[in-house]
C-alpha cells in the first residue's frame, strides 16, 4: 500500500536526483547552479516531509538564498570564456568507476544490515530551540564564533595587496 | 517511507557528488559538488534521526547536528569562494587542472 508521504517522497528524491545530475553533467556552469538550488530546494521538502519544519526553513534560507546567489557572484567575478562550453578533465572514467564502486558498496552494505526503527518521530521548533540552547550552547556558540572567523578571513584574502599586490 | 529511502538516497547524491569531484575542471563546480556530498549526509542524519530506534533525546540531537553541518557548510563556502576569487586573480583561471605550481 502506498500512501501520499511515500509518493511525494519519491518525487522529491526525483527532484534532488535531477538537480545533482545537472550539477555534474551541464555543459553550462549557470544550468549547474540551477540544478543545485533545485537539489537544495528538493532536500528542503524532505525535511518537511519528516516534520523538521525549522531545518527546511534553514535550508531554503542559507543553502537556497545565501549559497547559490553566493556562487552565481564567484562565477560572474571568475569570467571564464567559455562558461556555455566547459570540458571536464580526462578522467570521466576513473571518477565514474570511483563513484560506483563507492555507490554499489554503500548500497549493499545498506541492504545488508538491518537497522531497528520506529514510527517517524518529528521534533517540533520549540522542542529543538530549547535543546539548542540548553544541552548545545557553548557548541553554538563556538559555531557563531567560526562564521564570524572564516567571513574576517574572506574578506582579507580578497582584500590583500588590492592596489599594488 | 523508511529509513531505508533516505539511506539508499543518500548513498547515490553521495556518489554523483564525488564523481563532480573527481570530474569536473573549474573549482566553482566542485565546490558545488562539495556542497551535494554534504547535503547528502544531511539527508543520512535526517533519516536516522527520524526513524531510527534510540532514545527521543538523539531525535532531536540529529537536527542540532544537521545545524550545525550547514553552519560549518556556510563557513566553508565563504572561504573557498574568497579563494576562488583570489585564484582567478593572480593566475586567471579557476580550472584546477591549470593550476599547478606546487608541481616539482
Amino acid at each position: 500500500m502506498i500512501d501520499l508521504s511515500e509518493i511525494l517522497f519519491y518525487l522529491v528524491a526525483a527532484l534532488i536526483l535531477f538537480g545533482a545530475a545537472g550539477v555534474v553533467l551541464s555543459r553550462n556552469i549557470v544550468y549547474a547552479a540551477v540544478g543545485l538550488l533545485l537539489t537544495m530546494l528538493g532536500t528542503a521538502g524532505l525535511f518537511i516531509l519528516v516534520f523538521a519544519e525549522f531545518l527546511a526553513l534553514v535550508q531554503v534560507l542559507i543553502y537556497g538564498g545565501a549559497v547559490v546567489v553566493l556562487i552565481l557572484f564567484a562565477i560572474m567575478l571568475t569570467r571564464i570564456d567559455d562558461f556555455r562550453n566547459l570540458t571536464d578533465n580526462g578522467q570521466q572514467l576513473v571518477a565514474g568507476l570511483v563513484s560506483i564502486i563507492v555507490v554499489v558498496t554503500l548500497i549493499a552494505s545498506i541492504l545488508t544490515t538491518s537497522i531497528e526503527q520506529t514510527l517517524l518521530s518529528g521534533v517540533g521548533i520549540q522542542e529543538l530551540g530549547i535543546v539548542l540552547f540548553s544541552d548545545w550552547a557553548i557548541p553554538f556558540e563556538i559555531a557563531s564564533l567560526v562564521l564570524l572567523i572564516a567571513l574576517i578571513g574572506s574578506v582579507v584574502l580578497v582584500k590583500r595587496g588590492e592596489g599594488g599586490d | 517511507m523508511e529509513l531505508i529511502h533516505f539511506q539508499l538516497l543518500a548513498a547515490i547524491l553521495f556518489s554523483v557528488g564525488l564523481y563532480g569531484v573527481l570530474a569536473r575542471r573549474s573549482a566553482v563546480l566542485i565546490l558545488m559538488s562539495i556542497e551535494l556530498m554534504l547535503n547528502a549526509v544531511n539527508i543520512n542524519i535526517i533519516g536516522f534521526a527520524s526513524y531510527g530506534n534510540f532514545a527521543s533525546s538523539f531525535s532531536s540531537f540529529g537536527q542540532v547536528l544537521i545545524v550545525f553541518v550547514i553552519t560549518i557548510a556556510a563557513a566553508e563556502l565563504a572561504l573557498a569562494i574568497a579563494i576562488i576569487l583570489r585564484l582567478y586573480r593572480n593566475r586567471n583561471t579557476v580550472n584546477v587542472d591549470e593550476i599547478d605550481i606546487l608541481k616539482g
